[in-house]
């Protein structure tokens, strides 16, 4: 086992994973020599060479497309767009191609590739550093989507994803490279070397895709939420004394549609804590599968806490991001109902 | 780094790699540079096919010694270069001011066009009020040299009460319809295709304003680049396409987007869109091609392609550390030189300027941007405010706020 942060542990990942199998190949902007912008391919192409870990021209549509020709071939290439923000000029190639190859051809050509971003606010980013584009991903069928909140999951994640057979959408919520960030930004975040999940096994383990974890158990109330949010609940949860079931859905597509159905039913309530804009986000499918799943159980109304239906902003980030003094009071609204 | 003769089945991928990384000593004596005044000055009816060799030579006007020789000199005035001169200043100051201040924790961002002055503040002079610039984050100099003020950039920097753009957008994305700069977007390249189809609207309306967009060499892989291009010699619009080639796009070096061949301004040739290259950092030899550009354009004679040879000679942005990628004295070797001390020896050269008069200018424009920052920041910085009301934050989603904007603000409470 070793201290890592997010960062550290994606860059393990994939160091472990193109050790493993020569048909893993690195590339994307800035990603060769210098090691990225975020500095998660830092020494790959010195450990592996530039024919395996390289620069891209500026082109999301190139190097999405390139990835997905090369998984035609056979390789199994981990991309990155260097933020979320930017991956909008290679949706073509993701929602019209690497999506439905497998099903188009029945099978005889797939795409076993994965592509990584930096996803979601909280770093004075502005519009286009900010956004959380995963509902545009798991809209699309044919395509993984997977949001870790931690370096454990980053890297079991991440492996599970490059071996995966089909495309993986990969975010990482990079306010939570270097710690797990709850939505306090005024004080200090412990950096991942005080936190449990920071302990990541320095070889080879996968965390297998579509199965959410528990991440606090309780009694009350059922929170949903992936990546920063899942820090955010915590805190709200501690701030308030609420006693919330935390579940980390770390996959939303696949969706564990088991382990969202077995708390809610448990607990009888559901607060869904999403970092993107609301209408049609993927907190609007939560609150679906809720319903769907789970109507008889329900004590109370589901409520969602989301980004607003804007633009992300640059000096009203804190009024924009749905940190912990908005969930905690969904929380407290949702035990008043009886 | 060439590719390999491979006997069949040992393919190899090529991957570009530039000249020299850190540690090693800069090295650019590959790098072709024409004789000041060498290259010709084809009429701007010419027709594109017979300029080919204008796309792979530089133009250049300014000699090693100052002197302004050649086809393409002697388009401007003196009292015209003094106050390029002092726009070029203006931006180094302001640049290096802003620098600070996000340095200070003052603001989030920034992002300087140390050592590329020439290229926007030589261009924005040979524009009309009406015309449109696309620009990139990097041409604050068409503000600098239009005359827009100091102060609302500064504001904008800060996002503070008096920032036009309400605190929305990162530090330098400024917007203004009067001054010609159109809305700066973080997502590259985007704004190429529009400068053409903004010029498309004026051919239609057979109105007079032309435009100029701006791309960056590493951004000229994004397919919008390649758009602009098509529909440019498609229907022929008054519009300049300028590529900026500072020779880097952050770590990336520019043989990644260029493949190590050919030029930017090569890309043109194929559309049959007449390309130049030019020394960026030559503020005469930018004038000259930008004002032949724009006539072409006015006389509805079409598209000109031009690709700047400059050098980011500070980092990408403030974000960015490049001694992590090239060697720390490669700016300093850089063969074409620095645009502000070129322009200055030029004039000092005809006795229109002096050391003494330069020093003076500097402390001068210096103290005048200190007194704008002192403005600027009684009205806030970024994370001491005041800035714009928080529930700004949902005007212009729309025109009008949808029923369920107005419920979520409401639940904000703003
Ligand atoms: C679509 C998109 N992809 C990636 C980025 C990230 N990015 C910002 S600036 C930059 C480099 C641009 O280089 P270049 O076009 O040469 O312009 P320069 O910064 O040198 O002026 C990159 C990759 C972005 N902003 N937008
Ligand atoms: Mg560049």
């Amino acid at each position: 086992m070793a201290r890592m942060t997010m960062i550290e542990s994606i860059r393990s990942a994939m160091d472990v994973a193109m050790e493993k199998d020569p048909n893993v190949v690195v590339f994307g902007e800035d990603v060769g020599y210098f090691g990225g912008v975020f500095r998660c391919t830092q020494g790959l192409q010195k450990k592996f060479g530039s024919q395996r870990c390289f620069d891209a021209p500026i082109s999301e549509s190139g190097i999405i497309g390139a990835a997905v020709g090369m998984a035609v071939y056979g390789l199994r290439p981990c991309v990155e767009i260097q933020f979320a923000d930017y991956v909008y000029p290679g949706y073509d190639q993701l929602a019209s191609e690497a999506s439905r190859i497998r099903y188009r051809s029945a099978g005889e050509f797939t795409v076993p590739m994965t592509v990584r971003m930096p996803t979601g606010g909280g770093i004075f980013g502005g519009q286009t550093h900010s956004q959380s584009p995963e509902t545009l991903f798991a809209h699309v069928s044919g395509l993984k989507t997977v949001i870790p909140s931690n370096p454990y999951d980053a890297k079991g994640l991440l492996i599970a994803s490059i071996e995966d057979d089909d495309p993986v959408m990969f975010l990482e919520p990079k306010r939570l490279y270097n710690g797990p960030f709850d939505g306090h930004h005024d004080r200090p975040v412990t950096p991942w070397k005080n936190h449990e999940l920071g302990e990541v096994p320095e070889g080879y383990f996968t965390v297998p895709l579509g199965k959410a974890a528990t991440r606090r158990e309780g009694s009350d109330v059922t929170v949903l939420a992936y990546g920063t949010m899942v820090h955010v609940a915590l805190a709200a949860a501690e701030e308030t004394g609420v006693d919330a079931e935390i579940i980390d859905l770390r996959t939303i597509l696949p969706l564990d549609l088991e382990a969202i159905e077995a708390s809610v039913r448990k607990t009888g309530r559901c607060v869904i804590v999403v970092e993107a804009t609301k209408t049609c986000g993927f907190s609007a499918e939560l609150m679906a599968v809720v319903m769907e799943g789970c109507f008889h159980h329900l004590e109370a109304p589901v409520i969602r806490v989301t980004g607003w239906d804007t633009p992300y902003p640059h000096a009203h980030e804190w009024e924009y991001f749905p940190g912990p003094k908005r969930v905690g009071a969904a929380l407290k609204k949702v035990m008043e109902h009886t | 780094m060439s590719k390999k003769k491979s006997e069949p089945g040992s393919l190899s991928l090529y991957v570009p790699e530039p000249e020299c990384r850190p540690g090693d000593h800069p090295d650019f004596s590959e790098m072709l540079i024409p004789k000041a005044g060498e290259a010709r000055k084809p009429p701007v009816d010419v027709d594109p096919m017979d300029i080919h060799d204008l796309a792979y030579s530089v133009i250049r006007v300014l000699n090693k010694k100052g002197e302004a020789v050649g086809p393409w000199a002697g388009e401007l005035d003196d009292d015209a270069l003094l106050e390029g001169l002092r726009h070029m200043m203006t931006l180094r100051a302001f640049d290096a001011r802003m620098q600070m201040a996000q340095r200070q924790g003052k603001t989030s961002f920034y992002m300087q066009a140390l050592g590329e002055e020439a290229v926007a503040c030589a261009f924005r002079m040979a524009m009309k009020p009406g015309d449109m610039n696309f620009p990139t984050y990097r041409q604050q100099g068409l503000m600098i040299a239009g005359g827009y003020s100091i102060e609302t950039m500064m504001n904008q920097i800060y996002s503070n009460e008096l920032d036009p753009m309400k605190g929305r957008q990162l530090p330098v994305m400024y917007a203004s319809q009067e001054f010609g700069y159109f809305t700066i977007s973080g997502n590259l390249a985007t704004q190429f295709i529009q400068a053409v189809g903004w010029a498309m609207g004026s051919a239609i309306k057979g109105d007079t304003k032309i435009a100029a967009g701006w791309i960056g060499e590493g951004s000229t892989a994004e397919n919008d680049f390649h758009s602009a291009l098509v529909f440019a010699s498609t229907y022929k619009p008054p519009v300049i396409l300028n590529v900026v080639n500072n020779q880097w796009a952050i770590s990336t070096f520019q043989g990644i987007a260029r493949g190590n061949a050919a030029t930017f301004a090569s890309r043109g040739l194929g559309f049959g869109i007449p390309s130049l290259r030019v020394d960026g950092n030559d503020y005469l030899a930018v004038y000259a091609v930008a004002k032949w550009a724009c006539e072409r354009a006015r006389l509805n004679l079409g598209p000109t392609l031009i690709e700047f040879v400059t050098y980011r000679a500070g980092a990408h942005s403030t974000s960015d550390d490049p001694t992590g990628y090239r060697p720390k004295d490669e700016s300093s070797t850089w063969p074409l030189g620095d645009p502000i001390e070129r322009l200055k020896a030029h004039l000092i050269l005809k006795g229109e300027w002096s050391e003494e008069r330069h020093t003076q200018a500097k402390a001068q424009i210096e103290s005048e941007i200190l007194q704008a920052q002192k403005a600027a920041e009684k009205h806030g910085t970024l994370h001491n405010g005041p800035h714009a009301p928080a529930g700004s934050m949902f005007d212009d989603v729309y025109k009008e706020p949808p029923i369920h904007l107005i419920r979520q603000r409401q639940e904000a409470g703003l």
